[in-house]
Formats: structure tokens, C-alpha cells, sequence
């Protein structure tokens, strides 16, 4: 594993200023929650924060991360497309994740699945031509005792039905 | 005889979540008493108590605990809240409904193994369950509990940390958390060496699964033996099975760990919606080897189970009725370990996918004499050539499918389509009120 100093040039050149400084000030905190000489530890919560804060995991995001962990850039993109969660491309304004496991398939997954790919007019893993809306079809969530389960952007929302899902959906802004 | 209930009396009660109802119930007099013994003697009561991991292996925990090497410092903790077995949903209300009954598990098993530094590892789907666990952690802090003095007592440092995972159910597989505690992907390492003696950044690392640990305080309270009294033979205690499918009341349900399954489904669940029959069960999660409805009458202990061909692995018990397709069940169970092979082992990287492409073509009337063998042939292939169990976890499950339930597997080759149609995940799909811990789900 390479040890690089954080800080070196080029690694933000393509980042927003402002960005920049929100990403450091919220990933700073939690580095010290790993051995000082373990600062990689922190690659989930980094990446998680350069989303969070640059939209999607785009090539100078994961650079940005790589940076400031000292580790290769290549080390943070072979992480970030190794998680499910990480979104390397752009998405839609919201994301839309239905567990389509065994559990859910009992109690209704699967029909809701399909009615909401109809509905949307995408396939899985499509977003919608106004860009509002990411469909994915994703494993367990845990919640198979009040399936169907859903995440929309990240937030849980189980015991779902047709009628339950798209009235979420139309709220969405 | 009243059921005596180790986990889950606080569920559902005000602010059971926060530390002050936790104090107010008795939380941290198990520390307290702990503190004032020997570490060792509480790694033997815990050995005394037979609490067998929950996360899926079973495995003796406090036999894991006599595992770390005398000499070598830091140790580490690592409590696996990964919980990504399909048909699993119990660590998640332990952390709701309780996080600080899981911490004062965290901290005795600390305490008990000269260990500084622990580390929640929770999945990334659980962003609400993580952020509980971060505020019921800063209380303790602010309350003197963690900190540079445990329990504002002993000159004894704890840090606690959540670290949240990123979607990867291999993660769960103790080797590939730490790897990706470490900041890696999740590929899994070989073992020996185990993680209790070369495991987080190379030191001395105990794994346990949420429920395992949250054990520890009761058993610390009420002795070893107490514990060992609730279960058989070499289980001890009680269990959080995690009932889910075509019952009339799924959820989560406390019972002795050698509680009857049969019991569970048709009495606790109120069995099966509209009264139809138990075609099939997985009692421990999507990788354990799936029951008839004829073979349900068993014991759920881990050691029983496994005598009658399948396992008791995490506690997920899902249920099918006689409406549903045993092909398009097991080739959506097959996609899952399809799509979260991590790619490290060829036979399971490559295997994987074939049989998940075998499976849809049974299901969609296109399989071709002789698939249904072929399935069972890669199965076969994949069973034991891996680093890891998801290569076994994933045969598993075709393996006892194929075996019980071949006529139907046969008759979608011979039929040329799937003989249930538009409802091969049954008749009754709509979703019921769940059961967890007793109080009716609130979603
Ligand atoms: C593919 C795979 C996935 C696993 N997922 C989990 C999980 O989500 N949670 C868990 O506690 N254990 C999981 N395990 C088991 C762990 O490897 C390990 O045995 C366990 O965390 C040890 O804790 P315990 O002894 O307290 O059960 C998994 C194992 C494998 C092979
Ligand atoms: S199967 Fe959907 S949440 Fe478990």
C-alpha cells in the first residue's frame, strides 16, 4: 500500500472550492476514530461524504478521498465499485431501492417491482427522463418481517404495498 | 411457566432507546459487578453459560474469547451488526429498541479481554439503526460510561465506533469486515490464521454478532449456569428467531434456542394466511439447506437442526405455503448469491452465475432434459473450493431444493413453463402486521 502525504498537487484542481472545505470539515472529525497510521479505515465514511457532498463518486471525487487517506486513487475506485451504495455515475434526484429477496416476493415485492418500472418507464437501474427518479431493485434490507422494504434515499420504508409506494413516489420533488 | 425473556422485555417500552430508561430498568449493574471481578472469571461464565454465536456459525463464544494470544496488545473488538442474511431483521431492533444493552455488552466483553477499542461494524442500508447507535454512544460518553474511565470507575480506557458499511453482504463474513474496517473491498482472507489472533491491522481481533454480545450482561447478572438452564446441551439461552413469508404474524420472537419450529409457525405465527399448508421452510437464513413442510416438527437448536441435514445460522426462518414455486424461490435465492460473490474464488465467482442462469431458464420453460442434474453438478462444484462459506451458501440451497423438491424442478422442464403462472411467490402476497418482541410493528 502506498503512503502518500494528503494535500498532494492536482488531487482537488477539478473540485469546487467550497466543496472541498465541507467534504475535509465533516471527514476530519471521524478520522480519529482509527489508529493514526490507519487513515484508510476511513475510506467507507469518505466516499460516503464526497457523494454526499459532490452528488456521485465521480473520478476526482475518489482522488479527493485517496488524498486526504494517503492511499492511490486506484485503491478508492476499486472501493467505490465494490459497494452497492457507492453511485460511480450520476443518479436521479432521488433513489429508489426495492428489495426484490425472498421475504419481500411473498408478501408483494415482485408485482410492485414491475408495476413501478411500467409506471416509471425504466428498466432497472434507470432513471427517469426528468431526472427525478433512480429505480433499483437491491437484496435483503433486514426488514423481511414487515416486507415489502424499500430505501428511498436511504430512509427506510417498509410494510409497502402499490398503492403505499407510488403515493411516497408522487411526493417526491 | 412464565417464559423468561433475556432480550427483548424493554422492546416497545418509552424511550427504551435512551440511557436514562436503560438506567432506570437496572442497566449497568452487570458493569458494576463485572468490574469488581477478574476478567477471567468472566470469560468462564460466559464459557459456563453456552451462548453460541447468532451471526450463523454457532460457534462457542466464550471459547472464541480464550482464542486471543496471551502477550500480544492492542486487541480489538469488532461486533458484527452487518445483518444482511436474507430472511434476518433481529440486531436491528436489538439497536433500536436497546442500543445500551448491547454497549454494556460491549463494554464487559471489553473489560473481560483487556480491550480498548471496539467497533460496530453496521451495514449501510441501516442508516437510521447507526445514527441510534452514535446518540446512545455520545450519551454514555458525555455520562462518564466510555471514555477514559469505565463507568467513571476503573482506570480502564474504552472507545466505542460505528462503522458503516456500504452494501456488500459479504461483508458480514468476519475476514471481509475487517478488510473492509480497514478501508479495502470485502474480499474475504484465508484462514487460519482466525481473526482472535492476527485480525484487525494484524492484532488480536474477537468478532461477535450483535445479539451474541447483548447477551453478555444478563449473563453476567445471573450467572453463567442461569443461562446455560434456558437452552440444552451445549446451547444455552434464548434466541431471537426471525419469522418472515406467508404467516399470519411475522416478526421477531424470543424463545429458548431450542425452541420447536413447528410450535413457532402454527402457534406464535398463527400459521400460514388462508389456512393453506407449509410447503416449504428455510429455518436459518437463504443459505441454510431448506425443510419440507413434513420436517418442521425439530428442535431449532443449532446442534438439532444440523442433525436433520439444514442449519439454525442466523435465526431467519422464512416460510412458503403450498401456492408457491420452489423454482422461482431458489433461482431468486441463487441471483442474491450471484450477484454478492465478490469475485475472489473462481468457483463460486464463475458458478454462481451459471446456476442463477440455469435456474431462470427452469423457471421460464426453457430448461432442456438433464439441467435439473447439471443444476446439482455445479452445486457440488461450488461446496468447499472456496475461502470463504458463501461459495457453501450458495450450494446449499440448490443442493436441498433439487434434492426435495425435484418433481416440481422436473416438471418445469418437461411442462415448458413455470405450472404456477402468474403467482409462482403464492396466492397470499399482500403484506401482514408484523410481531417483534411482542409489540405489533410500527412502520
Ligand atoms: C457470507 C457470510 C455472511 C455473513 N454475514 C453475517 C452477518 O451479516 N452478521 C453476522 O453476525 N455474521 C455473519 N456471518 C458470520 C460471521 O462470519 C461470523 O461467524 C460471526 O460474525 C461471528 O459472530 P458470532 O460468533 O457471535 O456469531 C457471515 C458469514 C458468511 C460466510
Ligand atoms: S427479503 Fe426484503 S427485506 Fe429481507
Amino acid at each position: 500500500m502506498p503512503n502518500r502525504e494528503p494535500g498532494s498537487p492536482g488531487a482537488v484542481k477539478d473540485l469546487p472550492a467550497e466543496g472541498v472545505q465541507r467534504f475535509d470539515a465533516e471527514l476530519f472529525p471521524i478520522l480519529r476514530r482509527y489508529p493514526e497510521d490507519r487513515k484508510a479505515s476511513a475510506m467507507l465514511p469518505a466516499l460516503r461524504i464526497g457523494e454526499h457532498v459532490f452528488g456521485y463518486l465521480s473520478p476526482p471525487v475518489m482522488a479527493l478521498a485517496a488524498d486526504r487517506l494517503g492511499v492511490s486513487p486506484a485503491r478508492a475506485q476499486e472501493v467505490a465499485t465494490f459497494y452497492v451504495m457507492f453511485n460511480t455515475k450520476p443518479v436521479g434526484r432521488h433513489v429508489v431501492e426495492i428489495c426484490t429477496n425472498v421475504s419481500c416476493c411473498l408478501t408483494g415485492a415482485d408485482r410492485i417491482f414491475r408495476a413501478l418500472k411500467q409506471k416509471l418507464g425504466v428498466e432497472n437501474g434507470g432513471t427517469t427522463a426528468d431526472g427525478l427518479i433512480t429505480l433499483r431493485e437491491v437484496e435483503c434490507l433486514g426488514s423481511c418481517g414487515t416486507a415489502p422494504a424499500m430505501l428511498v434515499d436511504e430512509e427506510m420504508i417498509e410494510q409497502l404495498t402499490l398503492q403505499k409506494v407510488e403515493k411516497i413516489l408522487g411526493s417526491l420533488g | 411457566m412464565s417464559e423468561t425473556l433475556i432480550l427483548t422485555p424493554r422492546w416497545g417500552t418509552k424511550d427504551s432507546h435512551t440511557l436514562a430508561s436503560y438506567r432506570r430498568d437496572g442497566g449497568y449493574a452487570a458493569l458494576a459487578k463485572a468490574l469488581a471481578m477478574a476478567p477471567s472469571a468472566i470469560v468462564d461464565e460466559v464459557k459456563a453459560s453456552n451462548l453460541r454465536g447468532r451471526g450463523g456459525a454457532g460457534f462457542a463464544c466464550g471459547l472464541k474469547w480464550t482464542f486471543l494470544p496471551k502477550d500480544v496488545r492492542p486487541r480489538y473488538l469488532t461486533v458484527n451488526a452487518d445483518e444482511s442474511e436474507p430472511g434476518t431483521f433481529k440486531d436491528r431492533y436489538i439497536i433500536e429498541y436497546d442500543p445500551h444493552m448491547l454497549l454494556e455488552g460491549i463494554a464487559i466483553a471489553c473489560y473481560a479481554n483487556d480491550i480498548h477499542t471496539a467497533y460496530i461494524y453496521i451495514r449501510g442500508e441501516f442508516k437510521r439503526q447507526a445514527e441510534i447507535l452514535e446518540v446512545a454512544i455520545a450519551e454514555e460518553y458525555q455520562a462518564g460510561i466510555l471514555g477514559p474511565r469505565l463507568l467513571g470507575k476503573l482506570d480502564f480506557a474504552l472507545d466505542v465506533h460505528v462503522h458503516r458499511g456500504a452494501g456488500a453482504y459479504i461483508c458480514g463474513e468476519e475476514s471481509a469486515l475487517l478488510e473492509s474496517l480497514e478501508g479495502k473491498k470485502g474480499y474475504p482472507r484465508l484462514k487460519p490464521p482466525f481473526p482472535a489472533v492476527i485480525g484487525l491491522y494484524g492484532k488480536p481481533t474477537i468478532i461477535n454478532n450483535v445479539e451474541t454480545i447483548a447477551n453478555v450482561p444478563w449473563i453476567v447478572q445471573h450467572g453463567g449456569a442461569a443461562f446455560a438452564a434456558l437452552g440444552v446441551g451445549k446451547s444455552g439461552g434464548t434466541r431471537l428467531f426471525c419469522v418472515s413469508g406467508h404467516v399470519n404474524r411475522p416478526g421477531v420472537y424470543e424463545k429458548p434456542v431450542h425452541y420447536n419450529l413447528k410450535r413457532l409457525i402454527m402457534e406464535d405465527c398463527g400459521g400460514v394466511l388462508g389456512g393453506r399448508q407449509v410447503k416449504a421452510v428455510i429455518p436459518g437464513g437463504s443459505s441454510a439447506p431448506v425443510l419440507t413442510g413434513d420436517e418442521i416438527d425439530v428442535s431449532m437448536e443449532f446442534d438439532a437442526l444440523k442433525a436433520v441435514g439444514t442449519m439454525a445460522g442466523s435465526g431467519g426462518v422464512i416460510v412458503m405455503d403450498d401456492s408457491t414455486c420452489m423454482v422461482r424461490a431458489l433461482s431468486r435465492i441463487s441471483k442474491f448469491y450471484a450477484d454478492e460473490s465478490c469475485g475472489q474464488c473462481t468457483p463460486c465467482r464463475e458458478g454462481t452465475p451459471w446456476m442463477e442462469g440455469l435456474l431462470e431458464r427452469i423457471e421460464h420453460g426453457l430448461g432442456v432434459p438433464g439441467d435439473v442434474d447439471k443444476l446439482a453438478q455445479m452445486a457440488n462444484n461450488i461446496g468447499g473450493q472456496t475461502i470463504c462459506a458463501l461459495g457453501d451458501a450458495a450450494a446449499m440451497p440448490v443442493q436441498s431444493f433439487v434434492k426435495k423438491f425435484r418433481a416440481e424442478f422436473e416438471r418445469h422442464v418437461t411442462e415448458r413453463r413455470c405450472p404456477f403462472g402468474d403467482h409462482a411467490w403464492g396466492k397470499n402476497q399482500e403484506t401482514r402486521e408484523a410481531v417483534i418482541g411482542g409489540v405489533t410493528a410500527q412502520v
